[in-house]
């Protein structure tokens, strides 16, 4: 088996406030991994751990959060293990990150090629007309109209969807083998967001750059991706390939997200995971999801549940396969 | 931005007119001007019965301020008891001293206050930033003439390195130095503030963040992308503070005897000259709101939102 | 049935009881220390003050004592007079206690005042809005645009000096700050749920103000009276100093540094220098709170 593009192991990161005397276990114990060209989708309610777990990957994390564990190992090394100075080379050039508001993304007092241009210009030396053509160019596969016009105006003067997708142009302009995309979608209006989605598949077909998509939307999960991790407080509770997911979910959660997921034509009732997201920084022992599992053992209130290998990539942290089988 | 500037235009000529408003009715609520005058030492009657005349002063109000406001308009403060000279022309000679001193104090709180600012914000709840905030809370606590009384005290009294008085020949540094920095120390202080709030602001932005998620060098995500988008509050309250120091400079300039403007008006209120302060209120009030224009219309050049919108 | 409605959508102010409680736990106890000597040395002038304030201090024979003592410390200070004497032989301690009074209730009432004034014209205009908010706004940009100081001064100048006129001085210059973000803060509660739901339910104007926008303003106004009192401490010190004050010979700290300008040059620094040290730990102090107390209060005016 050809080595994964990036292999996370038991990665950790925890919050330390008040004086570092609470800890808040945003990340715990997380592992996955993305082969080159797939696209893997992290799926979880907000406050699950995704978003940190991606700031994780980059090593750029908030005052008082801090990697306590774990490994991140991209094209083979390290990311744990790297100075400041590689870590600067690799974002930006090997890896690249989407942000949610695309409004928030855009200096408003730059022109949208100084903006897209800067990972080209600092990572690959790019200058002057080589430049502005590799600008034209990934604003070209962006789908942004007359690109040598427009690159010289400013965010505010773009649509929505527009800035968004000059966001994965500048993603782009490094050449980077992964690109992580948190929420990309979730501030575009709904017409847009296919488009966007769209775009997204066809640069990926391009490039064959591998995509990471941070979401907790299961609709876009089954249109994007080829396989997906479900966190649920700080842990990843269930990953494989999304057919295996969708159609033979093991995990309790990810049973009651696909039912939530409303159906078009059907009049019957929503349906709501019952109960609330836990505090990270006082979890009950035992499983995290127990309090609200409706199918939690008198062992799942005890004893925290490992990583259960089920059939061919696809896991689950959970009692239950393991008391199937004991029942047989 | 045409229409921006054209709407602040007319904002600023609103304000100039209701400045004038609230001078005249000022004055004329609190008495008869002319007894005002009148209080000058040495007054003659022919003198007051020409004031009279100039100012309009027994007739009915609407047409005084109509003659006060023409008289403005056309330049004419009136004339001055103390020098025998139209208030105007002893304004404008003393003007440049208080700009040379108000520009040293600008430059004084700028570079005190703009780069303390910024490294406290970029190394936020540090010893620097520590040290910092409590500069910037001594700049805004102790007053001014605190400042320029202990300054001559140490300088000038014990060390006897820098001259106390007066402003010397054209420009001199030495005699510059000491008001400028007690005029400039209190606007270091909320210049380090503001600087360091902004800072932090746009610190906290998503683009500064997406920036270093995309590898760029720290400094070049602090000097370009951080430092110009929090300098645009920063600008505004430059701007406000060199006409601010107008203010403040009137207690230094008295201290240390420096001929400007600020010190102009104690001499007139003091030998109770009353067309001087009049005179000197009116003009330093000006000043506010043409600068204010001023920095509006810079502002709608920095800022891209602004210039292209039409 | 309008009762209920209200009851149950009405504005998000803390109970005052619990407000109360929540501040009294984590108030900064050093400036609360300071700020509470100075109203008692304000309060207990005639106590705690060893001489008389106005009138030179005299040995036993009935001779005022040398003027321009040192303090105790020194040599040729004296523990009766601990921080030494002026030109008329006063005792500095004691106009320094004296003083607390002039510069504490021309900052407190100047402001009070000025805040009352500036917070009504700002509801004013903010809830009215149109015409009415034109104009005042208009009048408020006028008078922001004149020097504070300079403007003291003017006044100062066509009024007769006394202690309340420096009062009125004070108001008059400080009332549009208020205005101007009490009014920017009315626009933006206009537009809040609880206030469109009250005018829905056909609450009067006045009620509205009275009920839900009054105590949502309230903070703000604490804070900025805390933050302005500062200022207005700073500029009755100014105007004392000028000599457009307090008339003399009641004790003013500004009055006292001014006096204290020619014997600075000649060395004896004590007759400044305790009146400026006063000043700077009131207002120190004054702002301590006033940061506390708008972090703690109102991120509106967190950039401020």
């Amino acid at each position: 088996m050809p080595t994964p593009l990036l292999q996370v192991d038991n990665l950790r990161t925890h919050f330390f406030g008040f004086r570092g005397q609470r800890a808040v276990k945003a990340v715990d114990g997380v592992s996955f991994h993305v082969e080159a060209g797939e696209t893997l989708g992290l799926v979880g309610e907000s406050g699950c751990g995704k978003t940190t777990t991606c700031h994780s990957i980059f090593r750029i994390l908030p005052p008082g959060a801090e990697v306590i564990g774990g490994s991140v190992r991209f094209a083979g090394e390290d990311l744990m293990q790297k100075s400041p100075r590689d870590m600067r080379r690799i974002r930006g050039r090997d890896m690249a990150m989407i942000l949610q508001d695309p409004m928030a993304s855009l200096n408003p007092l730059f022109t949208i090629f100084d903006q897209v241009a800067e990972p080209a210009y600092f990572h690959r030396g790019l200058r002057r007309h080589h430049l502005r053509s590799r600008v034209a160019e990934l604003l070209h596969m962006v789908r942004i109209p007359s690109p040598e016009v427009r690159m010289h105006e400013y965010p505010h003067q773009m649509s929505g969807g527009m800035r968004q997708r000059i966001v994965g142009a500048t993603a782009l302009a490094g050449g980077p083998k992964l690109i992580i995309a948190d929420e990309p979608t979730t501030n575009l209006d709904v017409t847009i967001q296919l488009q966007y989605l769209n775009l997204l598949k066809e640069l990926q077909r391009q490039t064959g750059v591998a995509l990471i998509f941070v979401t907790h939307d299961l609709g876009i999960v089954a249109k994007m991706c080829d396989r997906v991790a479900v966190m649920y407080a700080g842990k990843i509770v269930e990953q494989g390939s999304v057919r295996t997911l969708y159609n033979h979910p093991q995990h309790p959660y990810t049973e009651g997200l696909i039912k939530s997921v409303p159906r078009i034509g059907s009049k019957a009732d929503l349906y709501a995971i019952p109960g609330q997201p836990p505090d990270l920084a006082n979890l009950p022992p035992g499983c995290a999801f127990a309090p609200r599992c409706p199918e939690a053992l008198a062992l799942c209130c005890r004893d925290e549940p490992e990583e259960i290998a089920l059939a061919d990539g696809h896991t689950s942290r959970c009692w239950l396969p393991v008391q199937e089988g004991i029942d047989g | 931005m045409k229409r921006f500037i054209l709407q602040r235009l007319c904002y600023s000529l609103i304000t100039l007119w209701l400045l004038t408003v609230i001078v005249f009715t000022v004055v004329r609520f609190t008495g008869d001007p002319a007894l005002l005058m009148s209080e000058y030492p040495g007054a003659r009657p022919e003198d007051l019965a020409a004031m009279r005349q100039q100012w309009g002063l027994d007739q009915p109000y609407l047409t005084q301020y109509w003659k006060f406001i023409s008289n403005i308009v056309q330049g004419d403060f009136g004339q001055s008891f103390q020098f025998n000279m139209p208030v105007r022309d002893i304004y404008l000679r003393r003007l440049p001293n208080s700009l040379q001193l108000a520009l040293a104090g600008f430059l004084i709180s700028i570079g005190l206050g703009v780069p303390l600012g910024i490294i406290s914000a970029v190394r936020v709840n540090t010893w620097w930033d520590n040290v910092g905030k409590l500069i910037a809370l001594m700049g805004l606590s102790i007053p001014g003439f605190f400042v320029a009384l202990v300054l001559i005290l140490i300088f000038g009294v014990m060390l006897q390195w820098l001259p106390i008085l007066g402003k010397g020949q054209g420009f001199q540094l030495r005699y510059l130095m000491m008001p400028a920095f007690a005029l400039g120390w209190y606007f270091a202080g909320s210049m380090l503030r503001l600087t360091r709030s902004s800072m932090l602001e746009v610190l906290g932005s998503d683009y500064v963040k997406l920036a270093r998620f995309k590898g760029t060098p720290e400094w070049v995500v602090v000097a370009k992308h951080a430092f110009r988008n929090a300098m645009i509050p920063v600008l505004t309250l430059a701007g406000l503070q060199l006409v601010l120091m107008i203010n403040v400079a009137v207690v230094v300039e008295v201290i240390f005897s420096w001929p400007g403007v600020g010190r102009l008006l104690m001499e007139g209120l003091l030998s109770r000259d009353f067309p001087v302060v009049q005179g000197v209120v009116l003009m330093a009030g000006f000043m506010i709101v043409v600068v204010n224009l001023g920095i509006d219309i810079l502002y709608a050049y920095v800022d891209p939102r602004i210039r292209l919108s039409g | 049935m309008v009762a209920r409605t209200e009851a149950v959508i009405s504005s998000p102010v803390a109970r005052p009881a619990r407000k109360m409680w929540n501040l009294a736990r984590d108030a900064p106890w050093i400036p609360c220390l300071i700020v509470v000597m100075v109203v008692l040395a304000a309060l207990f002038a005639d106590v705690l003050a060893p001489h008389d304030p106005e009138v030179s201090v005299k040995t036993d024979t009935g001779r005022p004592v040398q003027s321009y003592r040192p303090p105790a410390w020194m040599k040729g200070g004296d523990l009766s007079t601990p921080l030494g004497t002026d030109f008329h032989s006063r005792d500095i301690l004691s106009r320094l206690i004296y003083g607390a009074r002039v510069s504490l209730l021309v900052g407190i009432v100047g402001t009070l005042v000025a805040g009352a004034i500036g917070t009504l014209l700002g509801i004013i205009a903010g809830y009215a809005g149109g015409w009415t908010d034109q104009v005042i706004m208009r009048i408020t940009d006028a008078w922001m645009a004149l020097p504070t100081l300079i403007f003291a001064i003017f006044l100062a100048s066509v009024l007769k000096p006394s202690l309340w006129n420096i009062v009125v001085i004070l108001s008059l210059v400080f009332w549009s700050q208020y205005a101007r973000i009490i009014r920017g803060q009315v626009l933006s509660l206009r537009e809040r749920p609880f206030v469109q739901l009250a005018q829905v339910t056909g609450a009067s104007s006045l009620r509205i103000i009275r009920r839900h926008i009054l105590p949502n303003v309230i903070n703000t106004v604490m804070v900025l009276f805390s933050l302005t009192i500062g200022v207005a401490i700073i500029i009755e010190a100014s105007l004392s100093f000028l000599g457009v004050g307090v008339p003399p010979p009641k004790p003013a700290w500004g009055l006292m540094m001014a006096e204290g300008r020619g014997p600075l040059i000649a060395g004896k620094w004590w007759v400044s220098v305790f009146p400026g040290l006063c000043i700077m730990l009131l207002v120190l102090a004054t702002n301590l709170l006033g940061d506390w107390m708008r972090v703690r209060f109102d991120p509106q005016l967190r950039n401020r």
